[in-house]
């Protein structure tokens, strides 16, 4: 027992470095595989109100990015406006959708709410926004982030106030995409060099591809409502060893400069997930 | 200015300087992080105990951490390098009992030749053990070596100019004072 003590104190100080070490790194495995981590709420109202300050300095030198980018937006809604289209002859018909003004509510799949971006950053291999809407807004882990021009990322950690958005660019970071000239699914994800470009993967080598081509959310991916703008085609690369092409990506959203974001709610998600926990359950 | 005041100062300096100059700066390429922040556990006084020396550190890594959402990266390599520090120290101290008469490292305490080697080291093994972890999830070889290679070289920049613009003159302590 005396000797347990006497080596405990002569090594007191290596033993002290593994300890601290040991912590760390479960910190961070933890993080990486959960993202959560102790005081991660306490910690993350901290950063989000010292990150709002300094956004307060840094949203002046990126208003006019900011503002161009939510006109485009603006204007691509104009454009779907009923009151845009009229055929010229009366052989084509134009056909308004029914949806019932009072029922619109109930079946609102997709719930949107508008968030500032206080804190971004795009240098890493792990890139996060915090947002300044967290718990009490309503927002929760798992919803969507899109921007003006098109997808975010998801959220992954909520406080009372803030919450923080793995971005598209990250290595874990995985949306369901598909092609919007030929519906041909595949999953984007990034591949950690240049933050403007992201991956796809998976898609056939059969389909015609094109420079420009806009690549949008598909109907598979849960978190984030269909046809939303995840990129435009910018290199087609054909690898031998398989049958898929991997095409690079313009990422549709200037990750340096957003600044206001909409955070998705699916509503039908909770139901969606557990038919399909139970299906997997009866199945194994 | 008092010695606690000072390094407390420089604990909220380092930090804000980390998240929000250095990380701000747009990327140029995937190797290049630039990386100040841990000159401030090279910086710590001699007179600090090895065991309050990784506890300072692994709580300066963890707040940076919070700020860049990687809980527990830099704080296992701040720990390690503040592990490290004092055997660096013990090798490359000039003269005897330097460290009862010079506050902390530094050009002037320490000799140029010998702090250049005390920060290089400790910069690559910082920024060595950083990739590592990294490159456990992801990456190969290469960007193991290129990322650790172009790091280093843009924080011992960011350290030279860091040491010109605050220079720090220890003064001789002697027991009279």
């Amino acid at each position: 027992m005396r000797n347990i003590f006497l080596f405990i104190r002569r090594y007191f100080n290596f033993l002290f470095f593994l300890a601290l070490q040991v912590l760390a790194l479960s910190f961070l495995f933890r993080y990486n595989r959960y993202h959560e981590a102790a005081f991660m709420s306490v910690a993350s109202e901290i950063t989000g109100s010292v990150n709002t300050r300094y956004n307060t300095v840094e949203y002046y030198f990126k208003l006019k990015k900011a503002n161009e980018s939510l006109v485009q937006e603006n204007v691509h809604l104009r454009e779907l406006l009923r009151s845009n289209y009229q055929g010229a002859d009366t052989t084509r018909q134009l056909v308004v959708d029914s949806i019932r003004v009072d029922s619109l509510v109930l079946d609102q799949k997709y719930f949107y709410r508008d968030a500032k971006v206080v804190g971004s950053f795009v240098t890493t291999q792990t890139n996060f926004f915090t947002l300044h809407r967290g718990l009490n807004q309503g927002v929760n882990v798992d919803m969507g982030v899109i921007g003006p021009r098109g997808v975010v990322g998801r959220i992954v950690n909520v406080s009372s106030n803030f919450s923080t958005v793995m971005t598209m660019l990250s290595r874990q970071f995985k949306v369901d995409a598909k092609l919007k000239t030929s519906g041909d699914r595949g999953t984007v994800s990034w591949d950690g060099i240049s933050p403007q470009f992201v991956q796809m993967r998976n898609i056939p080598k059969n389909v015609k591809i094109n420079k420009g081509d806009s690549v949008i959310t598909s109907e598979l991916s849960s978190i984030f409502p269909a046809n939303i703008l995840v990129g435009t085609v910018d290199t087609v690369v054909n690898d031998p060893s398989t049958n898929f092409l991997t095409l690079r990506l313009r990422s549709a959203t200037n990750f340096s400069t957003v600044q206001h974001v909409y955070i998705v709610q699916n509503k039908q998600l909770e139901e969606q997930r557990m038919l399909e926990a139970n299906t997997r359950k009866t199945n194994e | 200015m008092n010695d606690l005041l000072k390094n407390i100062f420089r604990f909220f300096a380092f930090i804000l300087v980390q998240v929000y100059i250095l990380h701000k700066i747009p990327p140029l390429h995937r190797f290049i992080v630039p990386y100040l922040y841990f000159l401030y556990v090279l910086w710590l006084p001699f007179s600090l105990g090895r065991t309050w020396l990784m506890i300072v550190a692994f709580v300066y890594g963890l707040s940076l951490d919070y700020f860049l959402l990687t809980p527990g990266l830099h704080a296992a390599a701040c720990v390690l390098i503040a592990y490290v520090r004092p055997f660096l120290v013990n090798i490359l101290i000039r003269q005897e009992g330097a460290e009862q008469s010079y506050g902390a490292p530094s050009i002037h305490s320490m000799g140029l030749a010998p702090y250049s080697l005390f920060v290089l080291v400790l910069t690559l093994l910082h920024h060595g053990y950083l990739v590592f972890l990294e490159w456990m999830e992801f990456g190969n070889f290469w960007y193991f070596l290129g990322k650790v290679g172009a790091t280093t070289a843009v924080s011992l920049l960011l350290i030279l100019i860091t040491e010109l613009l605050f220079y720090r003159k220890e003064r001789y302590r002697t027991n009279t004072a």
